[in-house]
């Protein structure tokens, strides 16, 4: 798609002409990645040295490394074409029973672990079977699994607890220390700057997931089927397969994401992560995944991610109303992503009509 | 011989109407939970008439009860259905909406003072003022929906995200509290009346909406926009309007709502508030059979579907289960209800039918 773009557009010179040679998933991805920095850089200047610090920005990380692996598996599926909403309850679910497993049966964490994954894949092979094979609309189909997995958390447990399983705490609180980034604090103790083991989860799940869609077929492929289902077919790719392999690894990626969601708040609870698919598509709308199908890209998916935690941080820092402010703030940029991502659109559509 | 194949063919003819028609599965539906209750539990149906603390008469029972709360969910219903008809997508923001709409209603109606000892407006202009501000964020749906090509879903998810918290800031973050007892009538009863007023209220709605579907052409709009975008426009039609139109249309049942949550309990919990209503309206629909890719519709049969829904969250509350894993039954019931009728699989048991005639027939 993005060759035939270049191809298509007239070759130009200066800086316009060149945004408008870049493919749209390039100019939606540059456009995310400019207005982060931005975001960023005007933090700092107005609200001072807390944002210089790396730790600020290390924190950012630790506490959306799960938002960063389930907004990952939504790109691959909406730019399949479909939408999953079920991820947050997924997420939910995973906390609750590795919970329950943990602490009532003194289990170990690698079991958890597998608890974690085939829970998600379970969700995943069931949605997509649905979604590709009986053709039923995804989001029908993700919305009774939001219920699903939302109602099952409280049939689970009701009431929320911590866990005390030694070993999962050990794991839970094993930090990795990034040297030369600490900062002295007010004491004058220098204090190491670290993350936590879901970042490092969560940057790898970026980087494979990148290096999936931009360079093997089956990649490629997902990009076809979202972009064009009649021609993607007539190319002689599996459609069905392809939708339904992207709502596997969504789910599975559900699954890594629930456990990594469970190391970092370390407890089981029917509220954990609502409203987390809600985040994960704004992340992923932010990032210039577009809802048609067929454009978008993880890394764009992941500065997404850091955007809306930022503001979310942005606005707590300053002191407002963090529950209120911050939904406001964010559907605002959502909004402004929105109308961008439709007058891309617009605007291809018009290129498209010249060149013909 | 022949006579009697014919009643027989007529007879399956009939019996295939009735299956075919779009009101069947909510009400097969509505039966086999009537049934379930008539086994499980007689006592389900009966009505009693009692007296509240005020000492009005008051009718009390399951069944009045799913009358009662059943009346939100009919009433945002009808405007669902006709936005799935026009744009093909849903609005997820309802539930963020009519928390909007209740803040405004209290807003208008306490002024500056979040605890008033009379209301400081009529309540008729508070809830006209609400439905504008409905019908508003209605129309802001609508604009991005049919202006701005942005599928349904995801340009309500703005206001889904936003809704609460701007129902909030309207407010100041307080908790309004009206004292009025005129103000309770809206979602109570009114006295010497033993119904619950929401009652009214829908059959109203559903009256309303009765006439407007039959005089006017909004049926025939809706349906030709949402079965074919640019054949509609091609006809004279315009199609981002009667989308927009669509979406106020909604506001206006979302205002409606508004108030009879408000009235009911006499003030507002912005986070609590027909919360996940939402969804249960989006069911609404698709358990009255209509396409969820828009198209034609049958605003009867979406609305015998939102009871539907009210009487199975009825029935599982006196089951004791609690409510917050109500949705994982209701999920359960979802998935059965689009796979049964998902085209794939209709194909399938159509052509399996055939095949058992066939070997019949052989044999």
């Amino acid at each position: 798609m993005a060759k035939t773009d270049k191809k298509a557009a007239p070759a130009g010179k200066g800086f316009a002409n060149k945004l408008q040679n870049a493919s749209d998933t390039n100019l939606l991805l540059s456009i995310t990645v400019i207005v982060f920095f931005l975001m960023y850089i005007g933090a700092i200047v107005f609200q001072g040295s807390g944002f210089l610090k790396p730790q600020t920005f290390f924190n950012i990380l630790n506490n959306n490394a799960a938002l960063i692996i389930l907004a990952c598996g939504l790109s691959l599926v909406m730019i399949t074409g479909g939408i999953d909403i079920s991820v947050g309850g997924i997420t939910a679910l995973i906390s609750m029973c590795c919970a329950v497993y943990l602490d009532y049966k003194g289990g170990n964490v690698f079991v958890s672990v597998l608890i974690a994954l085939a829970i998600g894949l379970a969700f995943g092979l069931f949605q997509g079977f649905l979604v590709a094979y009986l053709d039923i609309q995804p989001f029908i189909v993700t919305l009774a699994g939001m219920f699903f997995a939302r109602g099952m958390t409280t049939i689970v447990n009701t009431k929320p607890f911590n866990v005390e399983n030694e070993a999962f705490k050990a794991l839970k609180m094993t930090r990795i220390i990034m040297p030369g980034m600490g900062s002295v604090n007010k004491k004058g103790v220098y204090i190491d700057a670290y993350i936590e083991i879901g970042v490092v989860v969560a940057i790898l799940v970026v980087l494979i997931m990148f290096c999936l869609l931009r360079w093997t077929k089956l990649g490629r492929s997902f990009y076809a089927v979202g972009g064009n289902m009649q021609s993607a077919l007539m190319l002689g790719i599996n459609v069905k397969r392809t939708k339904f392999i992207s709502h596997v690894i969504c789910g599975l990626l559900a699954g890594i994401g629930g456990f990594v969601y469970f190391l970092h708040v370390g407890s089981g609870s029917a509220s954990h992560a609502s409203g987390a698919e809600m985040d994960a598509i704004a992340s992923s709308i932010i990032g210039g995944t577009m809802l048609t199908g067929g454009v978008g890209n993880i890394v764009g998916t992941f500065f997404g991610v850091l955007s809306l935690s930022t503001i979310q941080n942005i606005v707590s820092s300053a002191g407002l109303d963090e529950a209120w402010w911050t939904g406001i703030t964010r559907a605002v940029m959502l909004c402004l992503f929105l109308v961008i991502q439709s007058v891309v659109m617009s605007a291809r559509k018009k290129r498209m009509a010249e060149n013909k | 011989m022949g006579k009697g194949e014919t009643v027989k063919a007529n007879n399956t003819n009939f019996l295939m109407k009735v299956v075919r028609n779009q009101c069947f599965i909510p009400l097969a539906a509505l039966l086999l939970l009537v049934v379930i209750n008539l086994v499980a539990d007689p006592g389900f149906f009966k009505i009693t008439l009692g007296y509240n603390a005020a000492g009005n008469p008051v009718l009390s029972g399951f069944l009045i009860t799913i009358l009662d709360s059943g009346s939100e969910l009919a009433i945002l219903a009808i405007g669902m259905t006709l936005v799935t008809a026009a744009s093909g997508g849903q609005d997820i923001s309802v539930g963020a909406a009519v928390a909007i709409a209740g803040s405004v209603l209290l807003r208008v109606l306490c002024g500056d003072n979040s605890r008033p000892e009379t209301l400081q407006a009529p309540i008729i202009v508070a809830f006209l003022v609400s439905c504008v501000v409905a019908m508003l964020f209605g129309a802001f749906n609508g604009v991005l929906v049919a202006y701005f090509k942005i599928q349904p879903m995801i340009a309500t998810l703005i206001l889904f995200t936003a809704g609460r918290s701007i129902a909030a800031w309207i407010n100041n973050n307080e908790l309004p509290v009206i004292s009025d007892p005129s103000f309770k009538y809206y979602g109570e009863f009114i006295p010497g009346i033993p119904i619950p007023t929401p009652v009214f209220i829908a059959a109203a709605c559903v009256i309303i909406i009765g006439i407007v579907l039959k005089v006017t052409n909004l049926r025939i709009y809706t349906q030709a926009v949402g079965i074919n975008q640019s054949s509609s426009r091609l006809n004279g039609l315009n199609p981002a309007l009667i989308k927009v139109l669509a979406f106020v249309i909604l506001g206006l049942c979302v205002a409606v709502v508004g108030l009879i949550k408000v009235s009911r309990i006499s003030s507002i919990n912005y986070s609590v508030i027909a919360k996940d209503i939402e969804m249960d309206a989006i069911l609404a629909v698709a358990l009255g059979g209509n396409a969820l890719s828009g198209g034609k519709f049958n605003m009867t049969a979406s609305i015998i579907g939102a009871y539907v829904i009210q009487f199975l969250t009825t029935t599982l509350y006196k089951f004791q289960v609690q409510s917050d894993a109500l949705p994982a039954y209701k999920a359960v019931v979802v998935i059965i209800l689009v796979v049964v009728s998902a085209p794939t699989v209709r194909e399938y048991f159509s052509n399996f039918t055939k095949k058992l005639k066939l070997s019949k027939e052989v044999a």
